[in-house]
């Protein structure tokens, strides 16, 4: 296991190398740069500041600089946001990411499980047909449809929620709701089709026979078993819903990585774009290696694969 | 969302295409579906030619008009037929996911078959090239080239299509690879066929059957993805879908018509897509024929 | 007071009594009152928003303030979300008069000029302080402009400061010695300024970010005078010497600023505390201020002005602001080299159906490059719409009715404004000169750099002005001027400014700017649009806000009338 563990460890590298070189080199061919701006900015401002930054070297010598300060682990200073270094900002912008995050995991999980468990139990129902309709429909609304919409009822019709900000609990139910609907229909259609395979099996017909309550036929002994699908899409879900989170960001007005990344870009805030690219990339490299893991764990055959 | 179908590549059988027709046929909501979206696609590329305003017609005295019925989907701040703005947002629409979902499926099939064919140590390093692809933070990517090297459709293909082509790779390999010690093949080899024809003409075939199903499955996340560039101003240069689902956001309250038909055109198109894969795949898997 | 829109007050009483009653009653009745009355309990709760700020708290303030701001440093800023901030935080020498736009006294207390109109002579005041309970000196104020002029900075505003003698020389590292530039510590209360020419908006500059004097202790507690991105200016090591102190600075979240009890005048200053939001979205913003989350906000979204006009005229403001939204045409490039083809395309344009159907929201037509209401100066006008005019310049081109004309598009940055704008002058185009012109939109940054290139036909750009004089706009066109980005160049347009630049009186030098602005016009390097006007939202009992050309708000004259 251990082994196992350091192997996927150090194919971080390569991936962390090539993520690197790609952003670094893909956003310095990109044309303007930090400092252009609607009114003009003085060829010796614009050289000074370029010194101060060392943004005046040669490219691959400035390459290579950035790559000796990640691994002394300096990202170096926001060129946009001057008063706090890129390490700053993504330990002051990552964790809000990372809640919101978690929360719309647990929309995805505590609305997408009991949903997919259900249509598979009354397979071929009205309850499965309405449960899968809304899964479907749940994949296919753009999620910067769903959230003013989920504002305009709760918040502005209803009054029941605030309508954005990040401050209370309260806060984060409508962006965490916006985030894990989507995550959410797919681990219905996900957990049903297992569900529905794993309750076909004979060991559920013994457990039946046996005169278990259907309750705990389905949550004891059927759903252990339509579970391993739905750990294997936690990963590529955990990472898209970390990475993906700009929209929701934007409407709710949370402060965290995402909008932070998509104003990086905009405004060529070099080291911040490689800051957060970085962090997005070990992140899903992170959460592929968790998966792996808690499957190793499941079914252990697959440990010295 | 990318690999969201790793695990649902439950190996195929190929059946006899009656009962694939016949289960296919049993399935209301994928025929359904099925002909929704050829008539979207038919109104989309038909429908403007038929209507008397063009998607850049200005009435700009006439703004905000609600459907009525001479404007059935009601018109913009500036006066214009959303109506034919709605048909000829598909347009874009589905020409991107058209061409995007072609390529991903270029490069996926190519790449998987490959793979899979060749094996062994070729085999290794090609999917490990893709579990490495898979870790890059894609959406970011896109973003990236797509800002920084302008809006053009060509670039939003190759941007939307390199991401989404790592899911059907990874299948075809599973296809070719137990398709490998199938006896047909085995007697195509005996025959003395070189091996592209082995592959291209005997193996490939008899994967048809996934390819369509995970191509229709594909289409709906690219049409989304290219919807999420648009919300983020980074789309085409032509209105599609995307851009004028966030034009209606932003007046829902006021002039809720211009959200309501887009987003209703995009989701049934989704909805359709989704739906039929479901179908295809329930005929192309009788294992999995659950749907309801 | 009723919510703050009516068509959400849609009640939810019909809603529910709407329903078909003999069904209904079928049901199990006890549980379908409970939820009706639970649901009007809770609407009820929300229809108190009918009233959102009656239980506000009057000594604070909730400002919806747009991006938030890059830093606080004024020597490094260049924004106006920064500067609205920074102008609770310090004070010039002089102030403005909120209402009029007048100089009134600042740190300085009285003050002088020379008969020739190039020296000030500032008397500052004895209780100026910091927030820290340094008194304010003289010393203070050349600092701070030594430091922004010090190349080494990369100031990106210093050039604000370059009507100061010999300002620009050492800006730009020609001058080494800074006893050389126009600024005298006479004593440690009285400051000297010597000009290069006389320039009469030198005073109303003062509220300028730029000319803010800054606390050299801290700035070198932190680091060095001319390094970027220290950390003086965090809450806790941040030192000012305006109305209010930093208290508390969240990014992205909230930032928010307390009464200096230091400040000179703090007696007269109503608010404890000033909360400034940073909000993007303006969508967002608008639904903050309607549930009574913000009491004044940056901006309204085009959609909603005119529900707002027709139901809460109280709190929408609208009022002109000295910006001018015009489009460029390459004057380097076939076929917009011509002058006539330009002018064609300028006189081919609807101002006045732009304005009233596409831009809205109280906007002017523009026939001129510098706004109206510019005291004294009353600008030229262009001609207005007309078509026959623009079709006969384009024949006279060598393109009658648009035959052979080669194909060209207008270039934005990507925004659904500029869209929507560029949309209907394509329509325009087509419909009056039957020219088809293409759309190309970029992102800001490639969009700055394809100008600045002149890798564009027409370009749609704005100018917002720092101070209020037609100089400020006029000069952007003067042959290389790093805004010109038009390719245009006329000696006789240079002459007309730099007579204006060294012009006696103040009514020769508008007579000057009048004749360039003019050739300007004539030209035609530019189409002005549309004038901008500021339009915000402001809970009705927020008092002594005013509108003004700068959008300048005074908050230290800013009350809640609690009655």
């Amino acid at each position: 296991m251990a082994g196992f563990f350091v192997r996927r460890l150090m194919e971080f590298i390569p991936v962390v190398f090539l993520v690197i070189t790609l952003t670094f080199f893909l956003v310095r061919l990109a044309p303007g740069g930090p400092f252009s701006g609607e009114k003009f900015v003085s060829e010796e401002a614009l050289r000074q500041i370029e010194a101060q930054y060392n943004l005046d070297a040669p490219l691959f010598v400035q390459y290579w600089d950035y790559l000796t300060d990640v691994l002394r682990g300096d990202l170096g200073p926001s060129l946009k946001r001057p008063n706090r270094s890129v390490t700053e900002w993504i330990k002051l912008k990552f964790p809000v990411s990372l809640e919101l995050g978690l929360y719309g995991l647990f929309v995805a999980l505590f609305i997408g499980l009991p949903a997919g468990v259900l249509a598979a139990r009354y397979q071929n129902t009205w309850i499965d047909r309405v449960t899968m309709s809304g899964a479907t429909a749940g994949i296919c609304i753009p999620n910067f449809v769903l959230g003013p919409l989920l504002v305009l009822v709760f918040a502005i019709w209803l009054g029941w929620l605030p309508v954005a900000l990040w401050e209370k609990p309260v806060d984060k139910i409508l962006p965490s709701l916006t985030l894990g609907v989507v995550y959410a229909a797919y681990i219905a259609r996900l957990s049903r089709t297992a569900m529905i395979e794993v309750l076909s099996q004979d060991f559920i017909r013994t457990a039946r026979a046996k005169g278990l309550s259907e309750f705990q036929v389905v949550f004891r002994h059927a759903l252990p078993g339509a579970l391993q699908p739905v750990v294997a899409f936690l990963g590529p879900a955990a990472a898209g819903l970390l990475t993906g989170s700009f929209v929701v960001e934007n409407i709710f007005r949370v402060p965290g990585l995402g909008t932070e990344f998509i104003k990086a870009a905009l405004n060529r805030d070099y080291t911040m774009i490689m800051g957060t690219v970085l962090v997005f990339a070990v992140l899903i490299l992170f959460f592929n290696l968790l998966v792996d893991l808690i499957h190793a764990w499941i079914d252990p055959r697959l440990r010295h694969d | 969302m990318t690999s969201a179908h790793r695990n649902e590549a439950a190996s195929f059988t190929f059946q006899g295409r009656n009962s694939i027709a016949r289960c296919f046929l049993r399935n209301r909501l994928a025929v359904a579906s099925l002909i929704v979206l050829v008539l979207i696609v038919m109104s989309c590329v038909l429908g403007p030619m038929f209507s008397r305003y063009t998607w850049q017609d200005q009435e700009r005295e006439n703004r905000f008009q609600p459907p009525c019925r001479t404007h059935w989907f009601g018109t913009d701040n500036l006066g214009r037929d959303i109506f034919v703005r709605v048909l000829m947002g598909g347009r874009v629409s589905l020409e991107v996911a058209t061409v995007a979902t072609g390529v991903a499926v270029f490069i996926g099939v190519l790449y998987g078959a490959l793979a899979g064919f060749w094996g062994g140590r070729v085999d290794a390093v090609m999917m490990r090239f893709v579990d490495i692809m898979y870790s890059l933070p894609y959406a970011v990517f896109v973003i990236i080239v797509v800002t920084y090297f302008g809006r053009s459709l060509v670039l939003l293909f190759a941007a939307i299509g390199a991401v989404e082509w790592l899911t059907m790779a990874r299948i075809i390999r599973g296809q070719i690879l137990s398709l490998k010690r199938r006896e047909f093949v085995e007697a195509a080899w005996a025959t003395g066929l070189p091996w592209y024809r082995v592959l291209f003409r005997h193996m490939l075939p008899n994967t048809l059957g996934v390819i369509v199903v995970y191509t229709t499955l594909t289409a709906p996340r690219v049409i989304l993805l290219e919807a999420f560039l648009s919300y983020l101003g980074l789309g085409t240069q032509e209105a599609s879908w995307g851009t004028l689902i966030q034009d209606g956001v932003a007046a829902m309250e006021e002039y809720p018509w211009l959200l309501i038909f887009p987003s209703a055109a995009l989701t049934l198109t989704l909805f359709a897509l989704n739906a039929l894969g479901d179908g295809l795949r329930d005929a192309f898997d009788p294992r999995n024929s659950s749907h309801p | 007071m009723r919510p703050a829109i009516a068509y959400h007050k849609k009640c939810r009483e019909t809603q529910f009594y709407d329903g078909n009653t003999a069904i209904m009653a079928k049901m199990h009745f006890n549980y379908f009152v409970f939820v009706v009355f639970t649901i009007l309990a809770l609407s009820y709760v929300s229809c108190q928003e009918a009233d959102v700020w009656s239980r506000v708290n009057p000594s604070v303030l909730r400002v919806g303030n747009g991006a938030e701001p890059a830093d606080l440093d004024p020597h490094l800023v260049s924004g106006v979300t920064e500067h609205v901030i920074l102008s609770t935080l310090f004070e010039g020498l002089v102030n403005l008069n909120a209402r009029t736009l007048q100089p009134m006294p600042g740190v300085a207390e009285s003050w002088e000029l020379s008969p020739d109109g190039r020296e000030y002579t500032f008397h500052l005041r004895h209780s100026a302080r910091w927030s820290n309970g340094d008194p304010v000196t003289a010393e203070d104020f050349a600092y701070a402009w030594r430091r922004i002029l010090t190349p080494s900075l990369g100031s990106e505003y210093a050039h604000m400061l370059h009507c100061i003698q010999n300002a620009r020389l050492y800006n730009e590292g020609k001058l080494e010695d800074f006893s050389q530039v126009g600024v005298r510590v006479l004593d440690p209360h009285t400051l000297r300024v010597v000009l290069e020419h006389p320039t009469p908006y030198f005073l109303s500059m003062q509220i300028h970010f730029t000319y803010f004097p800054v606390h050299r202790g801290t700035i070198e507690r932190f680091g060095r005078m001319d390094e970027r991105g220290t950390q003086w200016t965090r809450a806790g090591n941040f030192v000012g010497n305006g109305a209010f102190q930093l208290d508390r600075w969240e990014p992205d979240r909230i930032l928010v600023v307390k009464r200096n009890p230091y400040y000179w005048n703090a007696s007269m200053v109503s608010l404890n505390e000033i909360q400034f939001y940073p909000i993007d979205n303006l969508n967002t913003e608008e639904l903050l201020f309607r549930v009574g989350r913000l009491d004044l906000t940056s901006t309204v979204p085009l959609n909603k002005v005119e529900p707002y006009q027709r139901n809460y005229p109280e709190k929408i403001h609208i009022s002109p602001y000295l910006g001018t939204y015009f489009y460029r045409f390459n004057t380097k490039r076939r076929p917009f080299d011509d002058v006539r083809v330009r002018r064609a395309f300028s006189l081919a344009i609807n101002r006045d159906d732009l304005v009233r159907n596409v831009v809205r929201a109280g906007r002017a037509p523009a026939f001129s490059l510098t706004p109206k209401g510019i005291e004294n100066y009353i600008p030229p006008e262009s001609a207005p719409f007309n078509p026959e005019e623009a079709r006969r310049l384009l024949a006279q081109a060598g393109y009658p009715e648009g035959v052979g004309f080669p194909p060209v598009e207008i270039l934005f940055n990507t925004s659904e404004d500029h869209r929507q704008v560029a949309e209907a002058i394509q329509a325009m185009w087509r419909e009056n000169l039957g020219i088809r012109v293409g759309l190309r939109n970029q992102d800001w940054k490639v969009y700055l750099n394809s100008l600045s290139t002149l890798d564009y036909d027409i370009a749609r750009s704005a100018w917002i002005g720092d101070v209020i004089d037609p100089v400020n706009f006029l000069e952007c066109f003067t042959s290389g001027n790093g805004n010109n980005r038009t390719g245009f160049s006329s000696p006789i347009f240079d002459g007309l400014i730099e007579e204006a630049r060294s012009a006696s009186s103040v009514s020769e030098r508008f007579e000057r700017l009048r004749e360039a602005e003019k050739l300007l016009l004539e030209e035609a390097p530019i189409a002005p649009l549309y004038f901008y006007t500021r339009v915000f939202l402001m809970a009705p009992n927020v008092q002594g806000v005013y509108p003004n050309l700068l959008g300048y708000i005074d908050f230290k004259n800013v009350f809640w009338n609690v009655n």
